[in-house]
């Protein structure tokens, strides 16, 4: 297997709760290194409490194998930190169609502002900073009156 | 015994062999803070005040065990016992977290009459998450890079929890009639235990010298700076001076309270060594 080819295999490994968006979408893949046929990967994990994390190391064991590698290994790195900027323009749209508003670009302190992923709208307020899982967050849209998901910005500040 | 590995690379580490006591302890302190607190927090689910904040609390709960299991992975790659073992299987005395995290949440036992305090759970959560958030701020620029990169990462993450407790010490605290009343009386208990959690205990001398964290005085100005305009929000005179009413945990005193929470977290583990995490 090239490089490309496992990058190209890792856009079909989505993220386990959120079907529209892929790992390389969430800018959670650090590396790839091939050698001799044997793929090395390195991922960052979203939040350190995300029970999706081994979930998401067998999917792309299992991925990599099936597109014809000989041997996997797939490590989490706690260096760098993941941060939402990584979320590619692609990644962006798919978690939109899914009904999750994307992060913030910029972090502000206290209450931040998302868009409505359904109707644009940006009369939307925060009902809870806590969502299903740590990364997420419910507002709900004053414009076309849903409730919604939104990712938290998760930015290195300095 | 076969364990799975856990989900984090495992690497290869080095301190100076003089220095790593100190080291290893931080670590002690570290990882039995967030896991005794996360597990305080995991008996509220069901129980919280209303169901957003049962979702709520739950993330950060979770969230604070990924913390500390990130504390005891650095120790398993210090060649300290495999990280599960660590978490699990320590008796009460071998423990480093501070007595006021294994407190109970309050009278009656979450399957039988929780009569749970919750002014007192916020109080807690709040003091300790500044506590954390000081503590981080000095760990992100000190020598053992390990450590060092994992508090990076734990920090942009406590910044929503830190949101979170702000929000309801305030809104509480502000609020009139018998929330207010609780409330103080819960800042009251807190501050009676503080000094355990701002202690780095008998070693923390060595901990300064070794370059791994800021001297506990420098820790303490800090917490309380980012304490303070908290009281000022909600007009309440500080609590001083902060005590170890129920001991001093850093150096293994707890209470029957920290027992209790051993036997119950780790009764599966016991029950069924071979059981896959």
């Amino acid at each position: 297997m090239t490089k490309e080819e496992v990058w190209k295999t890792l856009e079909l490994v989505k993220d386990p709760e959120i079907h529209s968006v892929s790992i390389v979408d969430l800018g959670m893949v650090e590396r790839v290194d091939v050698h001799d046929g044997a793929v090395s990967i390195s991922l960052l994990p979203t939040f350190l409490g995300c029970p999706a994390l081994d979930i998401i190391r067998a999917k792309v064991e299992e991925a990599v194998k099936q597109a014809g590698a000989s041997a996997v290994t797939v490590e989490f790195l706690r260096h760098p930190p993941w941060t939402s900027d990584r979320i590619s323009e692609a990644g962006r749209e798919r978690l939109k169609q899914f009904g999750i508003a994307p992060p913030p670009r910029q972090m502000s302190p206290g209450a931040w502002q998302v868009e409505c992923p359904y109707c644009g709208a940006e009369r939307t307020v925060m009902e809870n900073l806590f969502g299903p899982t740590a990364c997420r967050s419910i507002f709900y849209c004053k414009q076309c009156k849903n409730p919604f998901e939104a990712m938290k910005p998760v930015l290195v500040s300095r | 015994m076969e364990r799975r590995d856990s989900a984090m690379s495992k690497t290869q580490v080095h301190f100076h062999p003089d220095g790593q006591e100190a080291l290893v302890e931080l670590l002690f302190q570290l990882a039995d803070d967030d896991f005794l607190l996360a597990y305080r927090g995991s008996e509220w689910l069901g129980l919280a005040p209303h169901i957003e904040e049962d979702i709520a609390f739950s993330s950060i709960s979770q969230d604070t065990m990924g913390h500390a299991a990130m504390y005891y992975q650095l120790l398993e790659d210090l060649g300290c016992g495999s990280a599960d073992e660590l978490a699990h299987a320590r008796p009460a005395a071998a423990r480093r977290n501070a007595v006021l995290l294994e407190r109970v949440n309050g009278p009656g036992h979450y399957l039988r009459e929780p009569r749970y305090d919750w002014a007192f759970t916020v109080v807690r959560q709040y003091f300790y998450t500044q506590a954390k958030r000081i503590r981080l701020e000095s760990l992100t620029k000190r020598v053992y890079t390990p450590l060092a990169e994992v508090a990076a990462k734990i920090q942009v993450e406590l910044h929503y929890h830190l949101l979170h407790w702000h929000t309801w010490f305030v809104q509480l605290t502000n609020a009139p009639g018998e929330a207010r009343t609780r409330m103080t009386k819960a800042i009251q208990d807190v501050a009676a235990d503080f000094a355990g959690v701002l202690t780095l205990g008998a070693k923390g001398a060595d901990m300064v010298r070794w370059g791994l964290i800021d001297d506990e005085k420098v820790l303490t100005e800090r917490t309380i700076a980012a304490l303070a305009p908290a009281f000022a929000e909600v007009g309440l005179d500080w609590p001083m001076p902060f005590g170890m009413k129920h001991g001093n945990g850093r150096n293994g005193e707890h209470t029957p309270d920290l027992d209790e929470a051993l036997a119950t977290l780790s009764e599966v583990y016991r029950a069924v060594p071979h059981a896959v995490w």
